[in-house]
C-alpha cells in the first residue's frame, strides 16, 4: 500500500507544481527530437524537388537585388570585399533565423493533434523544428563558398570563431521561437507578427549593407537588435581584414540575447501545461 | 499486491468563457475585453466583472487506486471525464487539485496514428509513431517486422501513407500502437477503427496484452469489449466515481442507468444540441399499436417513435426533412429513417406538435439503443439536431413469427429473407 513518494521510480503529478525532473525528462526524450527533426527535414526535402530549389534560389537572389540596390545604386562602402559577398555572410544567419523562427513559432500549433494526444515535454517541439533551418545553413554555407570562389576571395583565419557566433544566432532565434510559440497558443494572432518581423527585420538589420554605414553616434542604439551582433559577428569572422570589430554593440546584442532567451524559457514553462487545454 | 497508481482527490477544472464564439483566443479580443472592462468599472464601480467566465469542473473529488495488474474499464456517457482522467494519467494535462502517483513506465494510446504525416512512407512513420508513443529506436528496430506483419502492409512499406486506403491507414497506426510493452498501458476507444476482421484482430492483441499480467486502463463505448477484456470498472458521472466494483456489476449498472436517465433530463432543456433552434426536440416516446407508451420494444411489433417539439419560428415550416438513427451500445448507427428518402418531409405546425416516425415490425434484435433526432428545413438551414434523446431496450419479441429469436447476439437488425436450394 504504502508508495515510497521520494523514490524517483515514482512519478508525482501535482496541481501547480512544476516538474523536478524536466531536464531528466528532456534527456529522456531525446529520441523523440531527433525524430522530429528527421521528419522535418525529410518532409521538407522530400514533398519538392521545388523544396530543395528553393533553399538555393531564395538566398541567391536576395543577394543579387541587395548587391544591385545598395552596392550599385546606393553605392555604399564594402569593406574591402566584392559585395555580393558582404552580403551573401550577412544572409546566412539572417535566413537562418528567419526560417528558424517562422518554422518553430508555428510549430505548436501545426502538431495541435501531438500536444493535445501524447506527453512529452513540449520544448522539444519549437526546438526540432529549428533543425531544418540548420540544414539550410549549412546549404547556403555550401553556396558562400561557392560565390568566395567564384570572387577569388579567401575567408579569414577567424572564421573558426564562425561556430560562435552561430551558437548566438541559434541562441537568438530559440528565444524568439519559444516566445513566440507560446504566445501562438495563447493568442492566436501572434502568427500575424512573424511575417512582419521577419519583413520588417530584413531591412533593420545590416544584411543588405555594412554596420559602419550607420553613424557613431547611434551604432551602440542600433545594436539593440541582437541579430547586429551576429551579423556582424559573421562578417567579422569570415571577411576579416577591414572589419572592425565594434566590441560594445556586440555586448549589448549578447545580454539582451541572454534576457530573451531566459525570459522565454520562463514563459515557456510557465504555460506549457496549459498547452493541450487550449491548443 | 502493489499498487501502481493511487490518484487522491483529483480535480480538472476548465473556464468557459460565454461570450466566446471562437474556438481561439486574439490578442486583438483580450485587448478590446480589457478595455471595455476598464471602462465599464470607472463607468459603474463595482459591477460584476466576472460574469462571462464560468469554472467547469470535468473531474472532481476523484480518488482510486489501482494495483499491479488491473484490467480497469471506466465507463460513463460522453462528458462525464473519462477522457479527462486519461489525460491527467499521461500528463497531456494537469490537474487542477489533487495529485496522482504512478509507479512504472506508462504509455497511452489515446489515438492510433498520431503524429502520421501522410507524405512519409509507411517504414518511416512507423518509426515516427513509435518514437512518439515512446519506444526507444532499437526497441523499434526489434518489432519493426511484427508491425509489419501484424498490420499487413508489406507490399507498402515503401510508398506515402496519403496513398494508403483508410484501412490500411488504421491497420498500420493501430499495429505500432499495439507493440507498445509498458507496464502501464492507458487505451482510449481505439478500437473501434479497421473492419471487422481487423477489430476483431485488435481485442485479440489487447487480450493478449492484459494477459500478460500488464496494468491496463481502458476507455470504451464499446460494453462487449470492456467487459471481455476487463476485470473492474469504473463508473464515472459528471465528473464523479459513482462506482468502482467488477466490470459486470458497473457495465450492468450503467447501462441501467442510461436507460433511466434519459427520464430526467428534460430534452428542451438540454444544450448539447445543434441547430438554429426554429424548431426545438422538447419530447420523446415510444408508443405501441395501442397508443400507450412502453418502455421495453419487442422485435417484430409496430411502434411509433413520437417526438414531441416546440415551433419558435411561429409559423409553418414546409418542406422539413427529419432524420431519426438509431444506435447501439457501441454507437454505431444502426437504422436511419429519413423523410425524404421516400419523399415524406414534413410540413410542421406553427405552434407546437409532434412528429411520428411509425415503424412496423420492428427489425431490431435484443439489445441497448438509443436515438438522435435531426431536422432541417429546406435542406439548408439546420433546425435542431440531439443526440442521445432517449435510450431503450429492445427485450424478446417473435420477428420471425416462429418463437425463433434469431440470435440476437450475434446481430442487430433482424429481417425475413427467403432460402432455397437448388
Amino acid at each position: 500500500m504504502n508508495m515510497e513518494e521520494n523514490n524517483k521510480d515514482y512519478l508525482v503529478i501535482e496541481a501547480g507544481k512544476s516538474e523536478k525532473n524536466y531536464f531528466r525528462d528532456i534527456w529522456r526524450y531525446r529520441e523523440l527530437f531527433y525524430f522530429l527533426s528527421w521528419r522535418d527535414i525529410l518532409v521538407r526535402y522530400k514533398q519538392t524537388v521545388i523544396g530543395v530549389a528553393w533553399s538555393i534560389i531564395r538566398p541567391i537572389l536576395t543577394m543579387v537585388v541587395f548587391t544591385i540596390i545598395f552596392g550599385k545604386i546606393a553605392n555604399l562602402p564594402s569593406e574591402n570585399a566584392p559585395y555580393a559577398v558582404l552580403v551573401f555572410v550577412a544572409l546566412l544567419p539572417w535566413q537562418f533565423f528567419a526560417n528558424a523562427l517562422q518554422e518553430s513559432s508555428n510549430s505548436l500549433i501545426s502538431n495541435a493533434n501531438m500536444i493535445s494526444k501524447i506527453y512529452f515535454p513540449r520544448i522539444i517541439m519549437p526546438v526540432s523544428s529549428m533543425i531544418v533551418a540548420l540544414v539550410d545553413f549549412f546549404i547556403s554555407f555550401v553556396l558562400l563558398a561557392i560565390i568566395m570562389i567564384f570572387y577569388k576571395f579567401a575567408p579569414s583565419w577567424k572564421i573558426v570563431f564562425m561556430p560562435l557566433f552561430l551558437f548566438l544566432a541559434i541562441l537568438v532565434s530559440a528565444g524568439a521561437g519559444l516566445l513566440i510559440s507560446a504566445l501562438n497558443v495563447r493568442y492566436r494572432d501572434f502568427r500575424y507578427i512573424v511575417p512582419f518581423i521577419i519583413q520588417f527585420g530584413l531591412y533593420v538589420s545590416p544584411v543588405g549593407f555594412s554596420s559602419d554605414t550607420i553613424p557613431g553616434k547611434w551604432r551602440l542604439i542600433y545594436s539593440i537588435n541582437p541579430m547586429v551582433g551576429v551579423i556582424d559577428g559573421f562578417r567579422w569572422s569570415i571577411i576579416g581584414k577591414g572589419v572592425e570589430f565594434y566590441m560594445p554593440g556586440f555586448i549589448i546584442s549578447i545580454v539582451l540575447t541572454i534576457i530573451l532567451f531566459v525570459v522565454a524559457i520562463i514563459y515557456f514553462r510557465k504555460t506549457e501545461k496549459t498547452f493541450a487545454d487550449r491548443i | 499486491m502493489n499498487t501502481v497508481i493511487r490518484v487522491e482527490n483529483l480535480g480538472k477544472k476548465y473556464l468557459i468563457s460565454h461570450q466566446r464564439s471562437e474556438r481561439y483566443v486574439a490578442l486583438r479580443d483580450v485587448i478590446t475585453e480589457g478595455t471595455k472592462k476598464i471602462v465599464k468599472r470607472m463607468v459603474r464601480p463595482g459591477s460584476a466583472l466576472s460574469q462571462t467566465k464560468e469554472e467547469f469542473w470535468a473531474l472532481r473529488n476523484v480518488d482510486f487506486e489501482i494495483k499491479e495488474g488491473d484490467r480497469v474499464g471506466i465507463i460513463g456517457r460522453n462528458g462525464a471525464g473519462k477522457t479527462t482522467i486519461l489525460k491527467l494519467l499521461s500528463r497531456i494535462t494537469e490537474p487542477s487539485e489533487g495529485r496522482i502517483v504512478i509507479k512504472g513506465r506508462i504509455a497511452s494510446l489515446l489515438e492510433v496514428g498520431t503524429g502520421f504525416h501522410p507524405e512519409l512512407t509507411g517504414r518511416e512513420n512507423i518509426f515516427l509513431n513509435g518514437a512518439i508513443l515512446g519506444m526507444s529506436k532499437s526497441e523499434i528496430k526489434r518489432k519493426f517486422d511484427e508491425i509489419v506483419d501484424f498490420a499487413e502492409v508489406e507490399k507498402f512499406l515503401d510508398t506515402p501513407v496519403k496513398r494508403y486506403s483508410s484501412g490500411m491507414y488504421v491497420r498500420l497506426a493501430f499495429a505500432v500502437a499495439s507493440h507498445l510493452e509498458p507496464e502501464i498501458l492507458i487505451v482510449d476507444e481505439v478500437l473501434a477503427v479497421g473492419d471487422a476482421k481487423f477489430q476483431k484482430k485488435s481485442l485479440d492483441k489487447m487480450e493478449d496484452v492484459s494477459r500478460e499480467g500488464r496494468t491496463v486502463l481502458f476507455v470504451s463505448h464499446n460494453m462487449p469489449a470492456i467487459e471481455s477484456l476487463c476485470s473492474r470498472g469504473i463508473l464515472l458521472d459528471e465528473g464523479n466515481v459513482i462506482l468502482d466494483t467488477d466490470v459486470n456489476t458497473v457495465v450492468r449498472s450503467y447501462l441501467e442507468k442510461a436507460m433511466t436517465d434519459y427520464k430526467k433530463i428534460d430534452l428542451e432543456r438540454r444544450v448539447d444540441r445543434h441547430g438554429s433552434g426554429k424548431i426545438r426536440v422538447i419530447g420523446f416516446r415510444v408508443l405501441n399499436d395501442d397508443n400507450n407508451e412502453v418502455k421495453f420494444l419487442q422485435s417484430g411489433k409496430n411502434y411509433c417513435f413520437e417526438i414531441r417539439y416546440k415551433n419558435n419560428a411561429k409559423k409553418i415550416l414546409k418542406n422539413v426533412e427529419v432524420s431519426f438513427d438509431i444506435y447501439d451500445e457501441k454507437n454505431s448507427r444502426v437504422l436511419l429513417f429519413r423523410t425524404n428518402f421516400t419523399n415524406d418531409n414534413l410540413d410542421l405546425d406553427s405552434s407546437d406538435g409532434k412528429i411520428c416516425c411509425k415503424v412496423n415490425n420492428l427489425p431490431l434484435a435484443n439489445g441497448i439503443y438509443h436515438f438522435s433526432v435531426f431536422i432541417v428545413y429546406e435542406e439548408l438551414e439546420v433546425l435542431d439536431y440531439i443526440t442521445e434523446i432517449a435510450y431503450i431496450t429492445v427485450d424478446g419479441g417473435d420477428f420471425f413469427g416462429t418463437g425463433s429469436l434469431g440470435l440476437p447476439s450475434h446481430c442487430k437488425v433482424l429481417h425475413k429473407a427467403e432460402w432455397y436450394a437448388e
